[in-house]
């Protein structure tokens, strides 16, 4: 099974966790129902569109409230280093968290005492903290936008927020970048850039470019990210490799967004309602 | 004691930051006093801090210093303005020499401008000066900052600066103040 590790902006909601389900309303979790407007909850929605198109089970969600003041993302590391070891996943999601070393460190600890490995993507805060503890390597893919790549090139930097200008200019070429990343241990396995030209790499260089078809829109809506990292990890626990799943997921976000007609303004429901569509074009065509 | 404590970081060198200390940065003050009022500040508030010996090349006269998370900067800086004990600087522990992100990309689609500061992107509809997207980020704020952007006039939205709390919330209040630069009549 999938599942989802992330946050809700609402600082009221406890440590929440179950299958998410789609409803009228949002998505449902144990509970608890949230729309799927941007982050953790884009990305959940993403997933549990393209589960279903793949005939799997819904995702799993671990979720907690927390509006950046950390104090959510911990009680929800404490509650997974509590019950991962008795777990089994096969594919996990590590999103929107306040990024912390120990805490990153504990679950990962946690991860590895699962009976079974599951495989494992990092995006957001939590791909930031990967990278801070100095375990990238550990992850099956990370899935960066431009800006955080330079982040991922720059050995030096503890956030995007510092990462040296001469990396984040963007004459800087995205596979120096990812070279970059690599040379000093600071990427996942595979990685997915996303922007103009999503681009999908490995440590021996770049393996897919995706450009087609091209919304310039997507780049300024939030949550675009999001939906391209759930479909790839729904398509990572449907059996396919990192970079296979990250491929497909690429062009079937732009296809869900070409579906969509999106202007910078549009919000990611448009493109999630899209999803099955375009999942099932990109499965019917291979690229 | 503070001069034992003094001492005891006059005689180390820090070297390179570890792994476990990548997330931590350190709030320089222009004296002690001001150090263990932060300290006390910062404590009451529940952060998980510690003084120690700032490295010789960021040292401003005062030895010793706030090891702060990092991340969580933004949200401190306030904490220690509203107590009257605003640090000169804060800094990453990894590379105390790094500053802040100064470089800005500009995207324009022609109704709509997106402004870039580091991993943060903002976009506004020129004709309106409505904010219709934030996108970008990974710190837990950003969503909550947007929910609370989105829809609103680049002047009667509230700064990221003063509702963020992360380092990301910081960014998005570098775009946020650069788009209303842009966004100014000249």
């Amino acid at each position: 099974m999938l599942a989802v590790v992330g946050t809700i902006p609402d600082p009221g909601v406890p440590v929440t966790e179950g299958p998410a389900h789609g409803t009228p309303q949002g998505l449902a979790v144990g509970g608890l129902t949230v729309a799927p407007d941007r982050g953790t909850p884009a990305l959940l929605g993403a997933a549990g569109a393209a589960c279903a198109s793949l005939g799997l089970p819904a995702p799993f969600a671990f979720l907690v409230g927390d509006v950046g003041l950390g104090h959510g993302s911990r009680a929800l590391y404490r509650h997974l280093t509590d019950v991962l070891p008795g777990r089994h996943f096969s594919t996990m999601v590590f999103h929107y968290l306040m990024p912390d070393v120990m805490w990153h460190d504990k679950v990962l600890f946690a991860v590895e005492a699962m009976a079974r490995r599951p495989r494992l993507i990092a995006d957001a805060g939590f791909m930031y903290a990967a990278k801070m503890s100095g375990q990238a390597a550990s992850y099956d893919l990370f899935t960066p936008d431009a800006g955080e790549l330079a982040f991922l090139a720059d050995e030096t930097a503890p956030h995007p927020f510092y990462t040296r200008g001469f990396i984040l200019h963007e004459d800087n070429h995205v596979p120096d970048l990812i070279a970059r990343a690599y040379e000093h241990e600071n990427a996942a396995a595979t990685l997915l850039v996303k922007g103009g030209t999503d681009v999908i790499a490995d440590a021996t260089g770049v393996l897919f470019t995706v450009d087609g078809p091209c919304e310039a829109a997507l780049e300024a809506m939030g949550g675009t990210g999001d939906t391209v990292a759930g479909m790839a990890a729904a398509l990572m626990e449907s059996g396919r490799s990192a970079p296979e799943a990250a491929h497909m997921a690429a062009r079937a976000n732009r296809l869900a967004g070409r579906l969509a007609r999106p202007n910078p303004g549009s919000r990611i429901a448009e493109i999630i309602a899209r999803i099955p569509e375009a999942l099932d074009m990109v499965l019917n065509s291979p690229g | 004691m503070i001069v034992g404590i003094l001492d005891r970081f006059r005689r180390k060198d820090p070297g390179p930051a570890s792994a476990s200390q990548a997330d931590r940065g350190l709030l320089l003050f222009e004296n002690t006093s001001e150090v263990i009022r932060a300290e006390k500040t910062l404590r009451q508030a529940g952060f998980a801090i510690k003084v120690v010996g700032p490295p010789p090349e960021v040292r401003t006269g005062c030895d010793l210093a706030v090891e702060f998370p990092l991340i969580e900067g933004l949200h401190i800086r306030r904490r220690l303005e509203a107590a009257g004990v605003p640090p000169l600087e804060a800094i990453p522990v990894a590379g105390p020499l790094l500053t802040p992100v100064d470089l800005f990309q500009i995207k324009d689609f022609g109704e709509h401008l997106m402004v870039r500061a580091a991993n943060m992107k903002l976009t506004v509809e020129k004709a309106t000066g409505v904010i219709v997207n934030v996108s970008g980020g990974g710190c837990p704020d950003v969503p909550y900052l947007a929910a609370r952007l989105i829809g609103k006039k680049l002047d009667e939205a509230p700064s990221p600066r003063e509702t963020g709390h992360t380092l990301c919330g910081y960014a998005l209040g570098l775009a946020f103040e650069e788009m209303i630069k842009r966004c100014s009549p000249s």
